[in-house]
């Protein structure tokens, strides 16, 4: 699947912003005054600056608000208001902490629960895609779980909780490396399936469908960077798992500390959140030639 | 609303014949001219006299080479579009309701004032069945043109889709698959018709016909040329040549 600049910052920054919300929620940390503007305001800023850059991969970003209306069938529709409902639910606790007071527990326990439903929406739009087999697995949801959870608790400066998640969230990234590679294969998708030719498997594509680029091999049929797919995935697991854990370990958990922690641990969730997309392989691919070892176009 | 209505009696759809189809890109083209013209945005192309160009299509013809156990490789060519699914995956992933599927009739249509381009549905279908415009921003998709087949402004023998209406060989057939008794019902059961990918759990309602078994290839009518011995000047010259 196509990387898109614009979905992965969404996700990635969202994610973070919905971990920070939810921790603050919860009363992880007693902050009033300035210093609850700036948490709570880091909070909302990451979560905003993500679902705003969100629009940027539509069609027609004008009719975004068309999203709230099929919130029973679609899980689009459901982050649309998970997002929202998380958004305007914790405004009142986030306020109150700025004016040097505190709401009683449910207002925040009750925001907390529509970030955690936000995250979770986010991921099930990937994992419900039958026909994205790498995605189509538990470890999609278990994934932007963790990455928010553990972002939220490295920025709300829980050094020893966003320890433990470090930890986690290394595991979930090996163990969904390792499943989602065998996903395509367990879904028996080939060629034959997909045209029904060559019942004993002497397919293979003998003329494309056309010999330039369309909306398909640019959206689903991307083969960029699966090269470096190995190296990436030791980065990923490194920045955005390891070297927080050891740092968050070893190193005073002071502001400017954390900020650093944070910044590798985003730099690891970036590069996670790239190959999440770019080793994502759409079963419309087989009509175009892809896993058959066939001479398959190559588009980038 | 996106939720699926309950089973049509009635479902429209195309049954697509893999034996007759000669792979000649008529059905292409008449459906990227109907759906210029008419019926929601455009299919528009980009950089059409360039160097790269691309564009939008609802209908795409691949080719396949498949090879039997014995005797010669086979060409077959592949029409894809919308196979107008029961359960149509893309129908319940969009968030604003913009992409449906008829009660009525089982065709899966895009209300374009709706559609906020997010892609997801073209994500949700396993065929690659629809693509994004970029000029519009908006999903196309196959309308079975029900633009035509309602069109009572149409003289009757053109109120089919375009790329049936077009098709020089007769491998495309539009019809009633929710009536068994119908021509499509009955040239399914006939021939074996199939779904693609019946794995997805999508329930296509379009079919395919697989190619008809061939007989064994005839022996090329050159070969008993080959060995035949060469006599007179001819063979005096092949004795010659052998000893030299």
């Amino acid at each position: 699947m196509h990387p898109a600049p614009s979905v992965i910052v969404f996700t990635v920054l969202s994610g973070a912003g919905f971990g920070l919300l939810a921790f603050l929620a919860l009363g992880a940390v007693e902050v009033y005054g300035p210093a609850a503007f700036l948490l709570w305001g880091v909070g909302y800023g990451l979560t905003v600056a993500g679902l705003f850059v969100s629009a940027f991969h539509l069609g027609n970003p004008s009719r975004a608000l068309r999203a709230f209306t099929q919130w029973r069938t679609s899980w689009l529709s459901r982050e649309a208001w998970a997002s929202a409902g998380a958004l305007l639910l914790l405004a009142p606790v986030a306020l109150a902490a700025v004016m040097g007071g505190r709401l009683p527990g449910h207002f925040g326990l009750v925001g907390a629960v529509a970030c955690l439903i936000a995250v979770v929406s986010t991921a099930m739009i990937y994992a419900q895609l039958k026909t994205v087999p790498r995605w189509n697995h538990w470890t999609t949801p278990a994934l932007f779980l963790a990455f928010a959870a553990t972002s939220g608790a490295i920025l709300s400066g829980q050094a020893r909780i966003a320890a433990l998640l470090c930890l986690a969230l290394g595991g979930v990234l090996i163990l969904a490396f390792r499943l989602g590679d065998g996903r395509f294969a367990a879904a028996g998708q080939t060629l034959t399936t997909a045209t029904g030719l060559g019942q004993d498997g002497r397919v293979r594509q003998f003329a494309p469908a056309h010999t330039g680029p369309n909306y398909l091999t640019r959206e689903m049929i991307h083969v960029v960077g699966r090269r470096h797919a190995m190296r990436l995935r030791v980065v990923a697991v490194i920045f955005a798992s390891l070297l927080p854990f050891l740092g968050l370990l070893v190193l005073p958990p002071v502001l400017p500390v954390m900020a650093a922690v944070f910044a590798v641990h985003l730099l690891g969730a970036f590069v996670a959140r790239w190959l999440f997309f770019a080793e994502a392989e759409h079963v419309v691919g087989l009509y175009y030639g892809q896993r058959q070892g066939g001479p398959g176009v190559r588009w980038v | 609303m996106t939720a699926l209505p309950p089973p049509s009696a009635k479902k429209l759809g195309l049954v697509i014949d893999l034996d007759t189809c000669v792979g000649c890109q008529a059905c292409v083209t008449a459906c990227k001219g109907w759906n210029d013209q008419g019926y929601g945005a455009p299919l528009s192309d980009q950089d059409a006299y360039g160097s790269e160009p691309c564009g939008t299509f609802l209908n795409r013809v691949h080719g396949y080479e498949v090879s039997p156990e014995a005797g010669p490789a086979e060409i077959v060519n592949f029409p894809r579009s919308c196979l107008h699914c029961e359960d149509a995956p893309c129908v319940t992933v969009c968030p604003t309701g913009a992409s449906y599927k008829r009660a009525e009739d089982g065709i899966v249509l895009v209300n374009e004032d709706a559609c906020i381009g997010c892609g997801l549905c073209a994500w949700a279908c396993p065929y690659g069945a629809r693509e994004l415009d970029p000029s519009a921003g908006v999903m196309k998709k196959c309308t079975l043109c029900v633009d035509r087949i309602y069109n009572e402004n149409l003289p009757e023998v053109d109120r089919v889709p375009a790329c049936v209406r077009t098709c020089p060989t007769g491998a495309r057939h539009f019809g009633d698959l929710g009536d068994p008794g119908s021509a499509v019902s009955r040239l399914v059961a006939e021939r074996g018709g199939y779904d693609l990918m019946p794995g997805m759990g999508t329930k296509p309602v379009n079919k395919y016909l697989p190619p008809r078994k061939k007989g064994a290839a005839p022996e090329a009518p050159l070969s008993p040329l080959i060995d035949t011995p060469a006599t007179g000047f001819a063979g005096w010259l092949d004795r010659l040549l052998e000893k030299i």
